[in-house]
Formats: C-alpha cells, sequence, structure tokens
C-alpha cells in the first residue's frame, strides 16, 4: 500500500512536471536563439492562465481550448516585444537585458494585479473530480489532460525545429549567427518568431496550468525562478533537457510536499538547483561551452 | 590630511562643489525644517540610496550582478533583531555579528559561484537561489516568529540612542551617517590598489588576470564588503519599522528595489545611488499620494511605476541618470567616475 502512494504521488508529480517543463521549454528556445534570458517568462505564464481564466468564465472554453487562442495571443506579444524592445539589447551587456525584461515583468504583474486583484480564480471544468485508474494508480483526470496536451505541444515543437524549413533556419541562428547572415538568412526575422513560439508555448502553459492551479499574480515571479531553475537543472539551450528538468523538479516537488510540509517544497527544487550549479553547471543535458 | 582629501574631491569643478556644499548642508538641517511625513520620506530616501550605494560594489565596481540582495538585509536584521530581543544585546554590538554573518552568506555564495565557474546569468540566479532558500527557510524558523512576523519591542516615547531607540529624527541623521560614510567609503576603495583591481576584473577578467590580479580574492572581497554593508542597512531596517516578515524581507521584490536607485543614477558611479533614490521614492510618494487623493485604491501602480521606470532608463540612459547629467551641468571634470 505505501509503495502504491509513492508511485500515486510520483506520477501525479511527473504530469505537472510535464506541464512546468513545457513552460521551461519556451524560455529555452528564447534564450538559446537570442541569447537573452526572459525574465518575463513567469509573468507571459501567468497571462496566459488569465486568458484561460476570462475565455472560461466568458463563453464556457476549456482550458485545452483556450490554449490555442493563448498561443496565438502571446506569440504576437513576444513578436511584437522582440521587434520593439528586446532586439536593441541583443548586442548589449547581459546585465542590461536582465534589467529590461526584469522592468517588463515588473509591469507585467502589476498591470495584472490590478486589473484582476490579488485573490485566487479559476476554471470550472466538468471533470474536475473525476479520477482515472490506471493498474493500481488513480490519477486525477485534470493532471492527465494536462500533461498529455504538454507532451503533445512539445512534440509538436520538437518537429517545427527538426524538420520544417524555417525551424532548421532557427537553429542555424542558434549555432552560428554570423554565418547564419551571411548565407542570407533575415535574423531580425527569425529572433522575432523565436521569441514569439517561446511566448506561444509558455502561453499554452499557462493556459494547461489552470487545470492544476487557480490563478494568482503573485504565481508570475515564482514561475520565473521555476522557469529557470528548470532550464538550468536540464541545461540551458537543449529543449529535452527543459522538459526532462521539468518532470524533475515536477516530482521532487511532489515528494517534498507530500513527506516534508507543502510550504517547503520549493525548498526542494532550490536544493537540486543549487547541486546542478555546483556539480553540473552545463545542466543534465546541457553542453560544456 | 591633504592626500585623503585629494582622493575624496578630485575631479570635482567648482560648480559641482558648490552643489556638493549646498546638498550636505540641505540634509544636515532637512529635520529642522521639514514635518515628520518629509522626514519619514527623507528616511526611506537615504536608506535606498545606501543599500543601492553596498550594491554597486558588487555591480558597479566589480561587475558582479547580485539579484538577491535581500538576503544580507534580511540576516543583518534578523541577526540584530534577536540579540536585542532574546539576549538584550543593543544594536551598536549587534551589528558587528549581523555584519559577521551576511560576509560568511556572501562569502558561501562567493566562493561556491566563483570555484565553479557559475557566470553572468547563472550567477545572478544562484544569488536569488540563496535569497528564497533563505526567505523559506526563515518561514520556518520559530525562534524568530517565522512566517508570523518577528517583532522588536516599542515604547512610545523613548530616547535610548545606546540601543538605537528614539525618535524618527534620530533614524534620520543615523541613515544620512550611513549614506555619507558608504559614500567615502567607495571612493576611498575606488583609488585604492584593491579597487582598480575590482575595475579591471568588471572590464576584461581576462587581461586583470594576465596582468598578475588575483580574480578569486577580488571577487571575494567586494562580495564581502558589498555583504557587510548591506547587512548594516538591516540593522538599521530592523530597529527602525520594529518588525520583520521573511515575505517582505528576503522577498525578491525587494531585492529588485534595491537595485533601482543605482541603476537609475548610474551604475558603477558613487552618486547614482543616491540620485537615484532622491529620483525614485519621491516620485513613488507622490504616485501612491495622487492615487490617494483621487480616491482610488490601486494597489501596484508604484511597482508598476518602477518597471516602467526601469524599462525607460535602460532604453534611453542606459548609463544612469548621473554620468549624463554630470557632464551637462560640467559638475565633474572627467565624465564617467566620481563624484
Amino acid at each position: 500500500m505505501p509503495i502504491d502512494y509513492y508511485l500515486n504521488i510520483a506520477a501525479s508529480g511527473l504530469l505537472t512536471g510535464l506541464v512546468y517543463g513545457l513552460a521551461a521549454l519556451g524560455l529555452s528556445v528564447i534564450f538559446g536563439v537570442v541569447r537573452v534570458v526572459n525574465f518575463a517568462h513567469g509573468e507571459m505564464m501567468v497571462a496566459g492562465m488569465y486568458g484561460a481564466v476570462l475565455l472560461g468564465g466568458w463563453l464556457g472554453f476549456d482550458p485545452l481550448l483556450s490554449a490555442p487562442l493563448m498561443a496565438a495571443l502571446l506569440f504576437a506579444c513576444g513578436w511584437l516585444l522582440q521587434r520593439g524592445l528586446v532586439n536593441k539589447f541583443v548586442e548589449r551587456p547581459e546585465h542590461m537585458q536582465f534589467i529590461l525584461l526584469l522592468g517588463i515583468a515588473t509591469i507585467l504583474v502589476n498591470a495584472m494585479l490590478m486589473l484582476f486583484g490579488p485573490d485566487a480564480r479559476n476554471v470550472q471544468v466538468p471533470y474536475s473530480f473525476d479520477t482515472v485508474e490506471i493498474g493500481s494508480m488513480l490519477l486525477d483526470a485534470v493532471r492527465l489532460r494536462a500533461g498529455a496536451a504538454a507532451i503533445v505541444v512539445a512534440a509538436a515543437l520538437f518537429a517545427f525545429f527538426r524538420f520544417s524549413r524555417t525551424g532548421k533556419a532557427i537553429r542555424a541562428c542558434a549555432d552560428n549567427p554570423l554565418g547564419a547572415r551571411v548565407v542570407g538568412l533575415n535574423i531580425d526575422g527569425l529572433y522575432a518568431l523565436t521569441f514569439g513560439i517561446g511566448a506561444a508555448v509558455v502561453g499554452v502553459a499557462g493556459a494547461l496550468m489552470t487545470l492544476l492551479v487557480d490563478a494568482r499574480p503573485q504565481l508570475a515571479p515564482e514561475y520565473t525562478l521555476l522557469s529557470f531553475i528548470i532550464v538550468i537543472v536540464g541545461g540551458l539551450g537543449s529543449l529535452p533537457g527543459a522538459l526532462l528538468g521539468g518532470v524533475l523538479i515536477g516530482m521532487s516537488e511532489a515528494l517534498a510536499g507530500f513527506l516534508l510540509t507543502p510550504s517547503m517544497k520549493s525548498l526542494f527544487s532550490y536544493g537540486v538547483l543549487i547541486v546542478v550549479l555546483l556539480l553540473r553547471p552545463q545542466g543534465l543535458l546541457g553542453k560544456r561551452s | 590630511m591633504s592626500g585623503l582629501s585629494g582622493v575624496m574631491f578630485s575631479g570635482i569643478t567648482g560648480r559641482g562643489m558648490v552643489l556638493l556644499v549646498l546638498a550636505a548642508l540641505g540634509l544636515a538641517v532637512a529635520p529642522f525644517v521639514a514635518d515628520r511625513y518629509l522626514v519619514s520620506v527623507l528616511t526611506t530616501v537615504l536608506w535606498f540610496a545606501y543599500v543601492g550605494q553596498a550594491w554597486n560594489v558588487m555591480m558597479g565596481f566589480s561587475g558582479l550582478l547580485s539579484l538577491g540582495h535581500a538576503l544580507y538585509v534580511g540576516l543583518g536584521a534578523y541577526v540584530s533583531a534577536a540579540l536585542f530581543v532574546h539576549f538584550g544585546i543593543g544594536p551598536w554590538a549587534g551589528m558587528v555579528l549581523a555584519m559577521l554573518v551576511a560576509v560568511v552568506a556572501g562569502c558561501v555564495i562567493g566562493f561556491l559561484g566563483f570555484r565553479f565557474g557559475v557566470k553572468g546569468v547563472h550567477f545572478a540566479l544562484l544569488t536569488i537561489a540563496f535569497a528564497e532558500v533563505a526567505r523559506i527557510g526563515f518561514d520556518h524558523i520559530t525562534w524568530v516568529g517565522g512566517s508570523g512576523g518577528f517583532f522588536l519591542p516599542v515604547e512610545a516615547g523613548a530616547s535610548d540612542p545606546l540601543n538605537l531607540r528614539g525618535s524618527p529624527v534620530l533614524f534620520y541623521y543615523v541613515a544620512l551617517a550611513l549614506v555619507v560614510g558608504a559614500l567615502f567609503l567607495s571612493r576611498a576603495l575606488l583609488h585604492s590598489r584593491l579597487g582598480y583591481q575590482w575595475l579591471a576584473v568588471r572590464e576584461e577578467p581576462d587581461a586583470a588576470e594576465a596582468s598578475g590580479v588575483d580574480l578569486f580574492r577580488a571577487r571575494m572581497t567586494a562580495v564581502a564588503v558589498s555583504s557587510a554593508l548591506t547587512a548594516l542597512g538591516g540593522v538599521f531596517q530592523a530597529f527602525y519599522f520594529n518588525n520583520l516578515f521573511p515575505e517582505q524581507v528576503f522577498s525578491m521584490g525587494r531585492s529588485i528595489e534595491i537595485i533601482l536607485p543605482a541603476i537609475v543614477g548610474g551604475i558603477g558611479t558613487l552618486v547614482g545611488p543616491i540620485l537615484g533614490a532622491f529620483i525614485l521614492t519621491p516620485l513613488g510618494e507622490a504616485l501612491t499620494f495622487l492615487i490617494e487623493a483621487g480616491g482610488l485604491d490601486l494597489p501596484g501602480l508604484k511597482q508598476l511605476f518602477y518597471g516602467a521606470a526601469l524599462v525607460v532608463i535602460v532604453v534611453f540612459r542606459p548609463e544612469g541618470v548621473w554620468p549624463w547629467l554630470a557632464r551637462r551641468l560640467r559638475l565633474v571634470r572627467q565624465p564617467g567616475e566620481g563624484a
């Protein structure tokens, strides 16, 4: 019986971790190509959450249905942000980029606080209390759907980068910006596209997240840090690493929340981060630069 | 002494000197002419100018981006408050231990970071991670109140400067002394052998190392000086506000507030953090005042403004307001460093 208990917790941690991993994937894509750390990542994610909450409230949309809409909206925002502001900072010192995005993050999170207030808001779905039995495990229907959707989106993203011409062009940009420019690629356009894709991915992750937790503005900085932790644990610039890191952090959080007190679960993630930074600074699946 | 004053005031034009004296005089007599509210605002300004100056030692002088300076504020505050509440040890003695604890924390982070080659973004994240660990950790330390907060005993009308208990005017002058002290210390450090090493490490680490600078030592001393100074700001905060909550003291938002004055005023300059604090805090106060006068309740507007200020500054005046102002008004002989 106790083993089943732990299996159950690990499995639900894994499913939550897939959504975390998806969010981190967006961060990883942006960093891997544009070489800018998106400090407003969690803020974008919570924007995606509020989008799903609003669509659910007004039109009764399921978060799974809101997800593609949020992807489109955040793609546009990310694209504009890169075109309008971030692109000017690509060549600037690292701390300048950091400060710029920190400012944008601060604006976003407080704008959401003013618009939606500090209270938690959620989406009603008919299957919110359903459970699915798999073997001896009992899993929440919401968690299963969120995890499955995260896998689908991540797979689509991998396929895009692997097989499409644009995806290959973006990877060329990431590997060698100068070389990419020499062969005639429109670097600025591809950067904007990449930032848009990263934002769209985190928007989807946000919409899916509403299945699991209630939307609050205070979540934004937490998710920014969480995405960072995951990306660093998995390896900066490595897409499979981000997903793996997400699953790892999700499972360790779930187990820590169960074994210790829930309020100490994020302590565990920071512990994992510090250990990885020291023992393997390039991350689990990252390459040494 | 002429050597010291030569270092302290070199490079300032006549005009700059007049302005400096006027500003010093104005701040010295401010409590006699200003009302209670204004004194409290000025105290806040001075506090941010001070911790901004302390942060500047790491980022501005040595190029080490710390986004977790709330950690040192919090450690300084909690250590001195715990000594006072539990053992009756006053802040003047307690600050020694407070600074020591912060320096040890800073050196642990620095050691881990520099020995294992954690650089740039990663180093900044390491500093955030430690501050967050402290925030969550202190939430669970019941000896200092946990998440419910830690309170210092308050007696109405108490006047006991030896224990830093007294009127707002006392705190104003303590804050002013901190700012002046940090300014002179920074200036002296910048013109010392160590200061030149810091600048070299900031600009070209490889070249600095090649010419014999011990990178590890230079960076570690920068972290130590910065964390010790910041911890003093924490001691002040504990005895000024008399309450501490891990959620506020160690928060990421606090760390950002600490870096704002230096960024707005000018990273790596001596006057920058002070000027930045004098720009930001009054603007924030004015905004709060306007919102309240308008009968609106908009939490977050002030922070939104700070975010916008960050973006505007970093886009239009990336080097900060002070270098630009000093050039325009010809306050210093050479553009760039110094007051």
